[in-house]
């Protein structure tokens, strides 16, 4: 079993333009910035990428906007970024808002291998129109379909040749469910190490779930909102 | 005078209680974590993952895998749990979390919320927004009593698209408390120097006055 890849650029060597694919992170947090950065590189487009936000103007997602290589966002929030209200306003750009937790569960069924599943976000608003619905003990669910995507690309703050993943603090967010949706998952990390360093008990992600893995170079991590309190008074 | 947005959530940290799980949204909701009571334990979530959120950390000691739901580094307190996505809005659709406040553009008085989306405007997206109202029990809404234009944000029904359907219990703003009740907005308090005539005149939606209604104490 081979999982360990050289980087960025041979993990993403087989997604090609028009591809589907889900980003772990939340905002700045957590986001595999290596392979964004290949796939801007290797210049595909025509992507529709699964992502809860679209990065800011220079880093994260927003980076494969500059090269228009995004062809549909699906997100939660996109507010930070100038380049995407430009591309959407100019309709080079096409979006579908969903809410937060229905991205969240409907990459969990995929990664369960549950075909759909019943949700109460939505209902009586435009997010539910022309879906199925249904009553359940007296309230009304929608119906949401599992994410069906040829790609997954994470990161992750430690990793195994088995491609086991372990995500530190909130920069854990999106990735394990993305994970698990994947056809082909590919896991960056801070930290590759040898099957047998990491704890079973301590794993998020089992490596079943990622096909291609490598240690990052360069994390810029950058903070989308870096805020401080005053140090107290001596 | 009517409240400052200080004070706004002043007041909705008095229905904060011992043991609560608390969802705080951004903006003036994200300001009642500065009110909690002396003695009134509650635990924050954050839905990007995180329960047992504390204060914004010192200068130098921001960590870039430490953030809230509006992208600020935060810190964790003593007991803290991080978690996925998927568990958090779990978590929150279960009805585990015990008070979501929010802010809101418009709320009707049937307690149907608008808070995400402006026609012809630039749309942002809902964020966690629509898991929250569908899900949570108890849900208080934190905004000004008017747009900026002056018009009452309390009204018979939303005229932008909805958040969420008959799901706001409470709406605290710069004017009074208001709960929601089968007559509509029912008036509990009043800010200070706030008259009754004036909360009727900004109020377009159906308002009764409570019998004992009082004085805000903030």
């Amino acid at each position: 079993m081979k999982k360990v890849v050289s980087g960025a650029d041979e993990a993403i060597k087989d997604i090609n333009s028009g591809a589907t694919i889900l980003f772990g992170g939340f905002g700045l947090c957590g986001i595999p910035e290596n392979c964004i950065a290949a796939i801007v590189r290797k210049g595909i487009n025509n992507l529709t990428c699964v992502s809860n936000n679209a990065g800011v103007d220079d880093f994260g997602i927003g980076l494969m906007l500059h090269g228009k290589q995004v062809k549909k966002m699906i997100s939660s929030y996109v507010g930070e970024n100038a380049i995407f209200e430009q591309q959407l306003l100019s309709g080079e750009l096409e979006v579908d808002l969903i809410p937060q937790g229905t991205l969240a569960t409907r990459a969990l069924a995929a990664g369960y291998g549950m075909p759909a599943v019943w949700l109460l976000a939505g209902i009586g608003t435009e997010v539910a129109e022309g879906k199925e619905t249904r009553t359940f003990n007296g309230k009304e669910y929608v119906l949401e379909e599992a994410f069906d995507a040829d790609f997954a690309i994470v990161k992750a703050w430690k990793g195994d040749t088995q491609g086991n993943l372990i995500f530190k603090g909130t920069a854990r967010n999106f990735n394990p469910m993305m994970a698990m949706a994947g056809k082909i998952t590919i896991a960056e990390v801070e930290e590759l190490v040898p099957a047998g360093e990491l704890n079973p008990d301590h794993i998020h992600v089992p490596g079943i779930y990622v096909k291609h893995i490598f240690q990052g170079v360069n994390y810029e991590k950058r903070i989308e909102n870096r805020t401080t309190r005053k140090p107290p008074t001596p | 005078m009517a409240l400052t947005k200080e004070q706004i959530a002043k007041r909705i940290a008095q229905e904060l209680q011992d043991g609560f799980y608390v969802n705080l949204g951004i903006g003036i909701p994200t300001l009642v974590a500065n009110y909690i009571p002396e003695g009134v334990d509650v635990v924050l979530q954050s839905e990007n993952g995180l329960l047992g959120m504390g204060p914004f950390p010192f200068e130098g000691e921001e960590d870039a895998d430490m953030i809230n739901a509006g992208k600020q580094t935060v810190t964790f307190l003593p007991g803290s749990a991080v978690f996925d996505s998927a568990m958090s809005f779990g978590m929150i659709r279960a009805g585990k979390v015990d008070l979501t406040v929010l802010g809101a553009m418009e709320v009707a008085d049937n307690g149907d919320i608008a808070n995400w989306k402006i026609p012809k405007k630039l749309v942002k997206g809902m964020g966690g927004a629509m898991d929250l109202v569908a899900a949570a029990k108890n849900i208080i809404v934190a905004m000004q009593h008017t747009n900026p234009k002056g018009e009452s944000k309390l009204l018979p029904r939303c005229t932008l698209p909805l958040t969420g359907v008959h799901c706001i219990r409470k709406v605290v703003t710069d004017l009074g408390v208001f709960d929601i009740t089968p007559d509509g907005f029912k008036c509990l308090e009043y800010a200070p120097g706030v008259t009754i005539d004036e909360i009727k005149a900004k109020t377009l939606g159906r308002l009764v006055i409570a019998d004992d209604v009082k004085e805000m104490a903030v």
